[in-house]
């Protein structure tokens, strides 16, 4: 009976190992600052990597499309800005 | 005493009735009969027929048996028993039957009736070589040069180890030449007194002594080893190891008398153990009592011999065996305390033991605290230091089993006594009269006379059934240490883990001990506990590595893995303990790297496959914790060890350490000490580290290869033999590794090997040959074909030599020299066949295994060469040889070369020949085994139509043998059926099968499950091929006495059967009445229910071609009955049916009923419907979509179960999983749907939408279960949903719990939502929601509001 039970321990355990292997996951305990920064992210790569995207944002932008895919490159560092600040509480 | 007598009587009697045969034998009327006199020499026996019937027979010849046919029934007695003398003398006593004394001989002598079923510790699988490993010392520590610190000056640098084993070098050097000297009668012994007296202990001579040094008293080491070496390793060995630091290496807290971990064969006259630490003997303070004592019985002294003061009484050592009955003999007392304590130190004889309190005192040396001694007698003794003492597996049985008896047999109390009498009964006083025994023996084992006592009898008191005495191990022993949390110990543990079980003040203790006592509790948790103890001790020692440090770790891990009740499951985790924690030491492992490396080296040449992988792992673990240097100079004093093994695996680990950090940082060192020149050794062990190099990495070594082979050249032309040997091992290896490639780098060795192999001889010569052999693939063609002719003279005058393993290397490099392109064919057949056959194809061959089997592969590597026909004409007269190995040789060669080459080339003359040998050589096998079978197949599958001529007589052979009284030739002959029935079908011999299927259906009443399962093979192979409709007997014949024989419990027929039903289910079902397959639809039942799991799924096949053949109604009544089973194997076996046959007849027909069944209150038929609905919806695929809106009532009916508040925990927790496999198959269709771009049937699949996020908003609320099983069937349902409804409508519910206050919901909701990241990580971009921006981030992402 024990051996069962960590046996299904074991399949989620792993489901929970691979998700954590993943960047854009994310767990119980993550701010919003870390869950929107990877929406950002998947946003921008997404964008990026699908050349209608990239020629309409191109267009509204009134860019080339290598210089929005640059822009687009360079804005996955902290695209929401800095980290928030640690509350005193989480000590 | 009366049977010598009685046996010389019978001698003579025979001797005259022998005189007597003798005189009738003279007489003419007596010639004719002349088996009468053997008959008659068997045994005294016959003696009296002649006697009695002697003038009978002369006037009334032949009418009366001159002999009863006593032979045979006398052989089925097991004869190898009897011996010949009682053979002999048979007639003249009468006694039990051999077999009995023989019984009743060995239940003497105290076997473990479950010796067979109890696990084997390694040590007691262990060859002599493999368990030197236990004798190696865990080295003390050495100095880390790599710290800043100043080195602790107990622990040795690299300088104080090479000095030592040089010293102990020189040592062995003067021993050896003393031993010389002595033995050559130059040397007198100057003996004393006392010498003689350590002499009668180790029962070997003493040679140190004469050096002056006192000698130990080295106490049942292994007799294997020479005796003089013995003498002074261990001196050396105390000599070389500084005190302290040899103190501190031990586990510390055991002392006096322990430490045996005890190797000895008992039976020893040496009460001592072997101990991998011998020098402990000095220490133990029991030299006195040795001294006048005799030989005591070991150290666990099971007889309560008493102190010096019973002199007058002789108890000497009472071998072990007989130890129950001398105990009973000497303590009248039921206190077996004293007498079974094996109160370790010497002096603590247990008559001192008061036995007043027998429940107290208890477990005599067990308990801590027991009580103490009194009396003159104690005075003397030696208070034991630790009450521990540790037992030997064995003495620990013998003593719990004595235990177990002796509590059974206690007196029993007052109060069981009351209890046990009506009223009325009461206690008289003795007679008045009543004088105790005073026998002076008696008394004083009897009583053990408390100082200041009063003299004479004291009754003693019943002994309580104290609370204590049942929690403990067998009444003695205690085994579960004081926290409760960790596991019991086993009585082998007690010398490791003795500290957990006393009762201390935590607060008392050193922050030193503390830490000990934890690890220890973690170390017993691993060794002993359930898994999940396991689990969380190798955690916590894993997390507090660091903070314990290696040396405490180290010390109590190490001295555990060489004990020898080591268990494999227990060296498995200790291994992986040390895995672990050498992950977190890192460098602070470095002191420590000889002792780990003494320990886990033997890993390396274990014989356990997964042993050796997990010594390589911990090994190249070591080496990129301890780096490079640190590994070399440990273990460079090694490498010229005296000691053959500690070299050996010393070079197996130097090979993992070079794969673990490359093979270049290694080059220089392994260059210099290939070249060393102090000793040959080293030379020996640098070549084989190269070797093992080669042989562990395989063609990673490659890139290294001219260099590896420059390394060891040298060897080549060593003076010392065993050097030139190895070196041509190693530059095999290093060939076999780099094959094809990289003859460029052995040009230089080319040479030498070559007049290696013209100046060599035996062994040496084997090695070379070895290595050419290996070589000649790498070369090209040209180079190849010289090469061999070169060596083939020197391999064909081997060809000869008797020595079995240059045989066997003779016939590897002929075949490796014959499959090189260069060498033609007609070289081979004019130089090489002629003597090959001649030296290798005889009986002799066949009798070794793997020279048959080398010889087999040989022939066949020379036949792809030589062409088929060429060596088969050569042996196929041989199958009629007379010896049947040999036949069999024959056979498997003509098996393989034919599978390899086929028959074209072989004529009718070799056809006939071959068919004719293989047919006696079938006939006359003995042997269970399928190389005539196989062969006979396969020849005649090559020959095909060819074998047409042959097939009357070969079944005329298969019917003939078919009725055969043998079971086994029966078998065998349904099996060759089976092998050749595609070849007769086509031979278009179908007369022929049906008349074999005739014959075999009229033999299905067989009663051996062996050969019926042969029969049902061979007619399942005879209907495949001659088709349903063909078949004789006819379908409706055959099918009907089919059905009972499923009944059959046998594996092997049950398989057959099925197999065979099914194939006429499949095929042949119109032939049988419905009613028939109803029945056999029963009967499949019950198959469910079979441990094999092809029969199983044969068996749930058939449900489904008997469904499509009668339709579904019926065998889907007789499958839902069948759910409310309690197995639950049946009942998952059922729902598989189910669904296959929904599968075939159409879910449709199924439906309706199996949704109908729902409503039977009944958990077990609920479940497995839901489960066969899942297992269908998997089955049937796209169709699926047609069923979604029918089946999702009954779907949220079951997810509401939960409502039933009373069986809501146990209904939900099977019910839940099953429910949303449907689900998940649905979006499995969906994925594939819409990976096929069906754009058509995918928008019709949207029409369920509705319907599923029905389904979902039933789901949603199952995350909040609390079982983990549930749990997970919710992240997959999910998972299923993402895939059917798109991953947006789960991220909207989602996106109500991720940021929900409790964790209990935010939990679960996570999981969901990182399998969407996972899955559809692009797809989710759109459907984020819009989040405002705050004073210090921007949220908000600008480019989703683009509009054009």
């Amino acid at each position: 009976m024990a051996a069962q039970v960590t046996e299904r321990f074991h399949v989620l355990a792993q489901l929970e190992h691979l998700q954590s292997k993943y960047t854009g996951t994310g767990h119980a305990d993550c701010n919003r600052w870390e869950w929107i920064t990877n929406q950002h992210r998947d946003t921008h790569a997404s964008n990026m990597s699908h050349p209608g995207m990239l020629s309409h944002i191109a267009v509204v932008e009134n860019e080339s499309r290598a210089r929005t895919r640059f822009n687009l490159l360079n804005r996955m560092v902290q695209p929401c800005g800095p980290p928030l600040e640690k509350s005193p509480l989480e000590e | 005493m009366s049977r010598p007598n009685r046996r010389a009587d019978g001698a003579s009697y025979a001797a005259e009735l022998n005189r007597k045969r003798a005189l009738n034998a003279a007489e003419p009327d007596q010639d004719e009969n002349g088996g009468n006199v053997e008959k008659i020499a068997f045994g005294a026996a016959g003696g009296y027929d002649t006697d009695v019937y002697g003038s009978v027979r002369g006037g009334n010849k032949g009418a009366f048996d001159d002999s009863i046919g006593t032979g045979e029934e006398e052989d089925d007695i097991d004869t190898d028993a009897v011996s010949q003398e009682v053979k002999t003398q048979k007639k003249g006593s009468y006694s039990a039957p051999q077999k009995f004394i023989a019984e009743a001989q060995k239940t003497a002598d105290e076997v473990d009736p479950f010796e067979d079923t109890r696990r084997k510790t390694i040590a007691e699988r262990q060859s002599n070589y493999h368990a030197r490993a236990r004798q190696r010392q865990i080295s003390p520590d050495r100095i880390d040069p790599y710290i800043d610190q100043t080195p602790d000056l107990r622990n040795r640098d690299y300088a104080t180890v090479m000095k030592e084993q040089m010293l102990s070098e020189e040592r062995k050097k003067v021993d050896r030449e003393i031993a010389d000297k002595a033995k050559s009668g130059e040397l007198k012994d100057s003996g004393s007194a006392p010498d003689k007296k350590k002499g009668r202990w180790d029962e070997e001579e003493v040679k140190p002594d004469t050096l002056g040094v006192s000698s130990t008293p080295s106490g049942g080491r292994d007799a294997s080893r020479p005796k003089q070496r013995l003498g002074f390793t261990a001196m050396a060995a105390e000599a070389a190891t500084p005190v302290v630091a040899r103190w501190d290496e031990t586990p510390s807290h055991v002392a006096v008398g322990d430490a045996t971990p005890s190797t000895v064969r008992h039976g020893d006259a040496t009460p001592g153990a072997a101990t991998p630490r011998r020098n402990r003997w000095d220490e133990t303070p029991k030299g006195e009592r040795r001294d006048d004592g005799g030989m005591t019985p070991a150290w666990g002294m099971e007889t309560p011999a008493g102190g010096r003061g019973q002199d007058d009484i002789k108890i000497e050592d009472t071998p072990s065996a007989s130890k129950r009955r001398s105990r009973w003999d000497l303590t009248p007392s039921a206190t077996p305390a004293g007498s079974a304590t094996p109160s370790g130190a010497g002096g603590a004889t247990p008559v001192n033991f008061t036995p007043q309190h027998p429940g107290s005192m208890t477990p005599g040396g067990m308990t801590p605290g027991g009580s103490t001694p009194v009396g003159n007698l104690a005075m003397a003794m030696k208070t034991p230091a630790v009450p521990m003492v540790p037992m030997t597996p064995e003495q620990a049985h013998v003593w719990r089993m004595e235990k177990e008896i002796d509590d059974k047999n206690r007196p029993l109390t007052d109060e069981e006594l009351d209890a046990l009498f009506p009223p009325g009964y009461k206690v008289l006083p003795p007679p008045a009269g009543y004088i105790p025994l005073r026998t002076p023996g008696r008394k004083l084992l009897a009583t053990p006379t408390p100082m200041g006592g009063a003299v004479g009898f004291t009754m003693q008191g019943t002994p309580e059934r104290s609370e204590a005495a049942s929690k403990m191990f067998g009444g003695l022993l205690e085994s579960q240490p004081k926290d409760k949390d960790l596991p019991p110990l086993k009585p082998e543990d007690m010398q490791y883990f003795d500290k957990l079980l006393m009762d201390v003040d935590e607060s008392q203790l050193s922050k030193e001990e503390i830490q000990e006592r934890e690890i220890m509790g973690y170390l017993l948790k691993i060794k002993n506990g359930a898994p999940p103890q396991r689990k969380s001790g190798l955690r916590k020692i894993t997390e507090n590595a660091r903070r314990f440090g290696a040396g405490p770790l180290f010390n109590q891990i190490l001295p555990l893995l060489m004990s020898p009740s080591l268990e494999d499951q227990e060296r498995h985790l200790l291994v992986k303990v040390i895995d672990r924690v050498l992950y977190k030491l890192d460098d602070l492992v470095r002191p420590y790297v000889h002792k780990i490396l003494v320990v886990i080296e033997p890993l390396l040449i274990d014989e356990d496959y997964y042993a050796r992988v997990e010594g390589r792992e911990i090994i190249s673990n070591l080496a990129k914790a301890a780096g490079l240097a640190t590994m070399i100079s440990t273990m460079r004093p090694d490498i010229d060890n005296v000691d053959e093994y500690v070299r050996n695996t010393t070079a197996r680990a130097f090979a993992v350490v070079a794969s673990a950090l490359g093979i270049p940082a290694l080059l220089p060192f392994l260059k210099a000490v290939c070249k060393s020149k102090k000793s040959w050794q080293a030379r020996h062990t640098g070549i084989k580290i190269v070797q093992q190099m080669a042989i562990l990495m395989g063609c990673a070594v490659l890139p290294h290869l001219k260099s590896l082979v420059e390394i060891v050249e040298g060897g080549l032309e060593d003076d010392q033999q065993k050097v030139r040997t190895i070196t041509a091992l190693c530059l095999s290896a290093l060939a076999e590794a780099a094959a094809p490639y990289g003859i460029e780098a052995f040009d230089s060795v080319l040479k030498p090997l070559w007049k290696g192999i013209r100046m060599h001889r035996g062994k040496g010569l084997a090695a070379f040959l070895k290595a050419i052999g290996f070589l000649i693939p790498l070369m090209d063609a040209e180079y190849a074909s010289y090469y061999t002719r070169e060596v083939m003279l020197i391999l064909i005058r081997e060809f000869v030599s008797p020595d079995e393993e240059m045989k066997k290397i003779v016939l590897k490099v002929v075949k490796q020299c014959c499959a090189t392109d260069g060498v033609e064919a007609s070289y081979i057949r004019d130089e090489i066949l002629g003597h090959f056959f001649k030296a290798f194809w005889n009986q002799r061959m066949a009798m070794d295994r793997r020279n048959y089997r080398q010889l087999v592969d040989t022939t066949v590597e020379i036949a792809t060469k030589v062409g088929s026909v060429e060596i088969i004409a050569r042996i196929v007269d041989d199958l009629k040889d007379e010896n049947e190995n040999y036949r069999k040789m024959v056979m498997e060669t003509i098996e393989n070369i034919i599978t390899l080459q086929g028959t074209s080339d072989i004529d009718s003359r070799l056809e006939e020949q071959l068919i004719d040998g293989i047919l006696y050589a079938f006939q006359e096998q003995t042997q269970e085994d399928v190389v005539m079978l196989d062969g006979f197949g396969t020849v005649c599958m090559g020959l095909g139509r060819r074998t047409k001529p042959y097939l009357p007589q070969i079944c005329g052979t298969i019917l003939w043998r078919l009725n055969n009284k043998a079971a086994k030739v029966r078998q065998q002959a349904a099996d060759l059926i089976a092998r050749i029935a595609p070849v007769m079908h086509t031979c278009e011999e179908e007369k022929l099968m049906g008349h074999l299927g005739v014959v075999l259906y009229e033999y299905l009443g067989e009663e051996y499950p062996e050969v019926l399962g042969s029969i049902l093979g061979a007619l399942k192979a005879i209907v495949n091929v001659i088709g349903m409709t063909k078949m004789t007997p006819p379908i409706k014949d055959l099918l009907p006495r089919l059905t009972p024989i499923l009944k059959n419990r046998h594996e092997k027929v049950q398989e057959n059967c099925i197999d065979l039903v099914g194939a006429i289910a499949d095929r042949g079902s119109e032939f049988v009445s419905a009613r028939e397959w109803m029945r056999i639809c029963f009967e499949l039942l019950e198959l469910l229910k079979a441990h094999k799991k092809s029969i199983r799924r044969a068996a749930i096949n058939t449900f489904g071609y008997i469904a499509k053949a009668i339709g579904p109604h019926d065998v889907l009544a007789t499958l839902l009955n069948n759910l409310k089973v309690q197995e639950r194997q049946l009942r998952v076996c059922t729902t598989v049916a189910i669904a296959i046959v929904s599968e075939t007849c159409a879910p449709f027909t199924v439906l309706p009923a199996i949704m109908n069944e729902y409503r039977v209150p009944e958990m077990n038929v609920q479940n497995g419907v839901l489960k066969a609905l899942s297992f269908m919806f998997e089955y049937i695929g796209e169709m699926a979509k047609d069923y979604i809106y029918a089946v999702t009532p009954l779907l949220i009916d079951a997810l509401q179960a939960s409502d039933l508040s009373a069986i809501r925990s146990i209904v939900r927790s099977p019910l839940t999983p099953s429910l949303i496999s449907p689900s998940e198959c649905t979006d499995s269709d969906a994925r594939r749907l819409s990976y096929q771009r069906n754009v058509l049937e995918y928008l019709s699949f949207r029409g369920c939408i509705d319907a599923l996020v029905h389904l979902l908003n039933h789901v949603w609320p199952n995350m909040l279960e609390n079982s983990p099983h549930i749990i997970q069937r919710f992240v997959f349902a999910c998972e299923g949903m993402r895939v059917s409804l798109g991953p947006l409508k789960v991220l909207q519910y989602c996106l109500q719990g991720l940021w929900h206050p409790a964790r209990k919901v935010r939990e679960p909701v996570w999981k969901v939502y990182n399998n969407l990241i996972l899955g559809s990580q692009d797809a989710l971009v759109a459907g984020y929601p819009r989040i405002e921006n705050t004073e210090r981030n921007t949220y908000i992402r600008y480019e989703m509001d683009y509009l054009l």
